[in-house]
């Protein structure tokens, strides 16, 4: 198992390549598909998609500190996608916020691991999130915050790409543009996918890279499972100034398991005991 | 008891309605499969229209359709359509008074896993108060074919709260759904249980435990918590001279509060409400969390002895 001493996280862009952060990455999908099975309940499509570009802040980018969940100088994250948290979990737990054995707590009841983000319940958690189109407001009004009090903690958000049909996500847009807020970086999973089907057939957000352009964002567009793209694109958004950065990040849903990928109707469904060892075998464990 | 799913019985119901009559419409957002909207989608697609991950807009537009002669039926989770789109509902919907049904699924502590964010408890109380609005809660698949008929067929706005979990079958086909009235699925003499949902089932089964004790309940069943049927609740309680309601839902705003106004203005009497307190849901299972919060036979037994300890 790859770990880092909590005081590794204390700067950011640290000395880690891409084939070490994959490697951890492979371990955080098997745990997403572990805990969703266990739970048969969660949302294991949207995570995988999303897995690599957490990683990588929290492995790469982000000053954070894993035995100090609220040190004052931290970045902060937040997931408005909340229904992915299974990926944020394993990275909290494996970048040592708790312990790994945590995450059999997920969505069971007196357990600590919500099915949606809490940040009471769950070391690490800036805010809870769970109802989409919420969370990209609360992160315009922490970096907003951290600017009064001129701190140089920045803020990232996730929103997906069924989420940003709320308008919620476009008022947050124009408050984030219109505040000036170089110190936040949002990331858009960009899968295609919702539950219903892909995004362009249930209402479609294209041209999304124009409309945040428009909206006079700094727009940033990458593969959202290449390592030295999604590093790139968050040390580029460090030397903006004056807006806030939209990464469009494109990604496959189901990402690293070959019967998952591009299928809406892994959104919300765990895998059988059956397919999960399947699963695991393709991500390249032992069982 | 058989179990059987209130979301399916919206579905087929909607299917058949679309076949019947053009004028009705179907609006979702994102959440066609889980509402079952989905089968009317497939039938009439057309007629179906996906506003995406945007309940406010849906309502809106749901209004608009109104206003073209259509019947429109609108569905989400119940959190997102009483709660995100609530102000459009009020505005868009019930102030101009127009032809729109909202059936939410969701609804309740039943969400289960999915946690606090995704648990409607305070739905029932959030369209109650909106004037214009009439809000209904069915208990089983039989019930909510007739609902979803008549509410079709019954101009105005309308709030159903059906459920994700699947709940056992207390009625036949014999039953008939009128909007404003209860029934009494029990006759007795020392205290009446009024509730709906799921939780009617339960109040059957403490009927029946109570009975063997030698306390005989009147078990009410209040579908339509607004308007409320006060006739039927005011000549129960000076039956019984003893009250407890019993919801899947917040003890504030809902079935409970509806019963406490009528019986606080037109026959008081001892009166226990339950319901999920004034806290959060959590993830579990959804009928792990019922028993957890005492929304069962057990937790209507308590109130019941609670109640007539008052009564004395
Ligand atoms: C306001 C709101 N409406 C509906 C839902 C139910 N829901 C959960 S996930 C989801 C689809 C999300 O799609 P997307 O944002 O593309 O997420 P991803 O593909 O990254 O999983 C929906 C409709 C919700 N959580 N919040
Ligand atoms: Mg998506």
């Amino acid at each position: 198992m790859i770990r880092f001493e909590p005081s590794f996280f204390l700067e950011r862009n640290r000395d880690i390549d891409e084939v070490t952060l994959r490697a951890i990455a492979r371990e955080v999908r098997k745990d997403i598909l572990k805990m969703t099975s266990e739970a048969q309940s969660g949302h294991p499509g949207g995570a995988m998609s999303a897995a690599d570009i957490i990683v990588t802040l929290y492995y790469y980018k982000m000053r954070h500190n894993p035995e100090n969940p609220k040190w004052e100088k931290r970045d902060r994250f937040v997931l408005s996608k909340g229904h992915v948290c299974p990926a944020l979990y394993s990275v909290l737990a494996r970048t040592g916020y708790f312990p790994l054995e945590k995450l059999h707590e997920f969505r069971k009841l007196n357990g600590d691991l919500q099915g949606h983000p809490d940040m009471h319940k769950t070391p690490g958690i800036e805010i809870s999130t769970g109802s989409l189109g919420h969370g990209i407001g609360a992160a315009v009004g922490m970096a907003l915050g951290l600017k009064l009090d001129k701190s140089d903690s920045r803020v990232y958000c996730m929103i997906g790409d069924g989420e940003a049909q709320e308008g919620s996500v476009w008022e947050a847009s124009m408050a984030a543009s219109h505040y000036n807020l170089d110190n936040l970086v949002v990331i858009l999973d960009n899968n295609n996918l919702q539950i219903d089907g892909p995004v362009d057939d249930v209402m479609s957000i294209y041209p999304a890279v124009e409309k945040w352009k428009a909206f006079g964002w700094h727009v940033i567009e990458i593969n959202g499972h290449d390592f030295k793209e999604i590093k790139a694109a968050l040390d580029e958004a460090d030397s903006v100034k004056f807006k806030p950065t939209m990464i469009v990040a494109k990604t496959v849903k189901g990402k690293g398991v070959s019967f998952m990928e591009n299928r809406a109707e892994w959104h919300g469904k765990a895998l059988s005991p059956d397919l999960l060892k399947e699963a695991l075998k393709e991500l390249g464990e032992i069982v | 008891m058989k179990k059987v799913s209130l979301r399916d019985a919206y579905g087929e119901t909607l299917v058949e309605l679309g076949k019947e009559d053009e004028r009705i419409v179907v609006l979702d957002a994102d959440l066609s499969g889980s509402t079952k909207t989905a089968k009317f989608a497939k039938a009439f697609p057309e007629r179906f229209f996906n506003f995406g991950i945007a309940e406010i807009d849906m309502m809106n537009a749901a209004a608009g359709l109104a206003t073209t002669g259509k019947i429109p039926f609108v569905s989400t989770f119940a959190i997102f359509g009483t709660g995100r789109a609530w102000e459009a509902v009020r505005q868009t919907i019930c102030y101009p008074n127009l032809n729109v049904k909202i059936v939410c699924t969701h609804g309740g502590i039943t969400v289960g896993e999915d946690g606090a964010t995704h648990q409607a408890l305070e739905d029932v109380a959030n369209m109650r108060n909106i004037p214009n609005m009439r809000v209904i809660v069915p208990a089983d698949d039989i019930e909510t074919r007739q609902v979803i008929r008549k509410i079709a067929y019954t101009d105005g706005p309308f709030y159903v709260r059906l459920t994700r979990e699947k709940f056992p079958r207390i009625f036949d086909e014999s039953y008939r759904f009128e909007v404003g009235k209860g029934h009494v699925l029990v006759e007795g003499e020392d205290v009446t249980v009024v509730a709906n949902g799921v939780i009617t089932s339960f109040a059957l089964l403490t009927a029946e435990n109570l009975e063997r004790e030698g306390i005989s309940v009147e078990v009410i069943h209040m579908p339509t918590v607004k308007p409320i049927d006060t006739e039927l609740i005011v000549k129960s309680a000076s039956k019984t001279g003893a009250v407890v309601t019993a919801e899947e839902h917040s003890i504030i705003g809902g079935l409970g509060s509806a019963v406490a106004e009528v019986l606080v203005e037109n026959y008081p009497v001892p009166m226990e409400r339950l319901g999920t307190p004034d806290v959060f849901g959590r993830s579990g299972k959804g009928w792990e969390l019922l028993h957890y919060f005492g929304l069962d036979e057990k937790g209507i037994e308590e109130k019941i002895k609670k109640v007539l300890e008052r009564k004395r």
